[in-house]
């Protein structure tokens, strides 16, 4: 496609094509479309083939967007170890967020105490006990020791292509705040010019990808939702420092916009955990770029409509053609 | 008052500067010197505790931490408002 498709506007008219003299939340017209499938849990959401064929789209579009640089590909499942994940430091800044794994390890007494709970109603995880696995939280945070056990990088670093389902522990009504969801992202490693190369050339085609898709969007400097107190020096040091972006559309709302990718500058703080060095023997930098690819499709669907066969030829054959 | 000898001793609680700490200069910047983002988290929960103090919203940034003389000011600032 070489036009561009012109933004399109935020509109219920766009969005939602049925009357209704209460207006409905994009959340409840995704749910009446079949979009997305209630589980009783908000935030955890099933997908109908519709949903999957726009997120399988974007995929394919950052795939393509990529394919010239050479990335190693890589897929994890969507856990990881947790010494991996304690010695991340991510608990440091998001113990709110996290997720572990806990499992029964009992005996057979221990069974029938949960079975008699579970048939009385009380709580039954008492026993549980935490396993060897933590959901992952981001999609690079298992690339990170099995990098560093490679060692030392190239001279040229390293670039990784990832994908991962990833969790957080936030419930929320809207959509695009998903406790889990996919992340799709491209991981440098090497000096701090390569990385920060790295970041520019991905602000750049994940501005215009999203432009191409008809998206009103705006980059604004970033910070992580790190906790806490603590979690404020933190958010105002990484804003200081210029060291996240992310590429804003409106989805829920003008007021709040929707980070649909992220483009991190993580200096030396992975390679500092992981003893990841560079060819001359300096701590390794790194940096990623991260397309939420369930928040991208929300986004084309609020602006183009819930009805994908209604979307504009153009954006059809950019996605499938 | 707060003498840049005691803000060294509660930098020594922070692992980062604490083989360092003595060769460190009280203009220094300490985040040339080897602090970090988690670093001056740490930095700073370690004065709220040895001094009583909380560092209002407006000083939770990078500068407030970056050199020794700074990090006296302010707990000495701090100290003095605590006690008014």
């Amino acid at each position: 496609m070489d036009q561009l498709l012109a933004p399109a506007p935020l509109s219920d008219e766009v969005a939602d094509d049925e009357v209704s003299s209460e207006p409905r939340s994009l959340l409840d017209r995704l749910f009446d479309r079949g979009l997305l499938v209630r589980t009783g849990v908000d935030g955890l959401y099933g997908r109908s083939g519709d949903f999957e064929s726009v997120v399988e789209a974007i995929d394919r579009l950052a795939t393509k967007l990529g394919a010239g640089d050479g990335a190693e590909s890589l897929r994890f499942p969507p856990g990881m170890s947790r010494p991996a994940f304690e010695r991340s430091g991510y608990l440091k800044g998001f113990p709110n967020l996290a997720g572990t794994i806990h499992c029964f390890c009992g005996n057979d007494a221990d069974h029938a105490r949960l079975l008699s709970c579970i048939e009385a109603g009380t709580d039954w995880t008492g026993d549980q006990a935490a396993s060897e696995i933590v959901l992952t939280p981001a999609a690079c945070y298992p690339l990170y020791p099995v990098a560093a056990a490679r060692g030392a990088l190239p001279e040229a670093g390293l670039l990784f292509d990832l994908q991962s389902y990833c969790f957080r522990h936030e419930p929320s009504l809207e959509p695009t705040r998903m406790q889990m969801f996919r992340m799709r992202e491209y991981v440098r490693m090497g000096s701090p010019d390569q990385v920060l190369a790295f970041r520019e050339m991905w602000l750049e085609r994940g501005t215009a990808m999203m432009r191409e898709l008809g998206l009103p969007i705006a980059v604004d400097p970033a910070n992580d939702p790190f906790f806490g107190r603590a979690g404020r020096m933190l958010a105002n040091n990484q804003r200081a420092q210029g060291l996240k972006f992310e590429l804003n559309v409106p989805v829920n709302s003008e007021d709040k916009p929707t980070a649909c990718l992220s483009f991190n500058y993580h200096q030396d703080h992975f390679g500092t955990i992981w003893d990841i060095k560079q060819a001359d023997g300096e701590v390794a930098h790194t940096a990623c770029v991260g397309f939420g690819l369930e928040r991208i499709t929300l986004a084309l669907l609020r602006h183009h409509g819930l009805d994908i066969k209604a979307w504009p030829a153009a954006l059809r054959e950019r996605l499938w053609g | 008052m707060v003498l840049s000898q005691d803000v060294r001793e509660t930098l020594k609680s922070v692992a980062a500067l604490s083989e360092t700490i003595d060769g460190i200069g009280d203009d220094d910047n300490l985040f040339d010197k080897g602090l970090d983002s988690f670093g001056s988290v740490q930095l700073m929960l370690a004065l709220e505790e040895r001094y009583d103090i909380e560092f209002p919203d407006n000083l939770l940034n990078r500068r407030s931490f970056s050199t020794i003389r700074i990090i006296g000011e302010t707990v000495n600032k701090l100290t003095l408002s605590a006690a008014a």
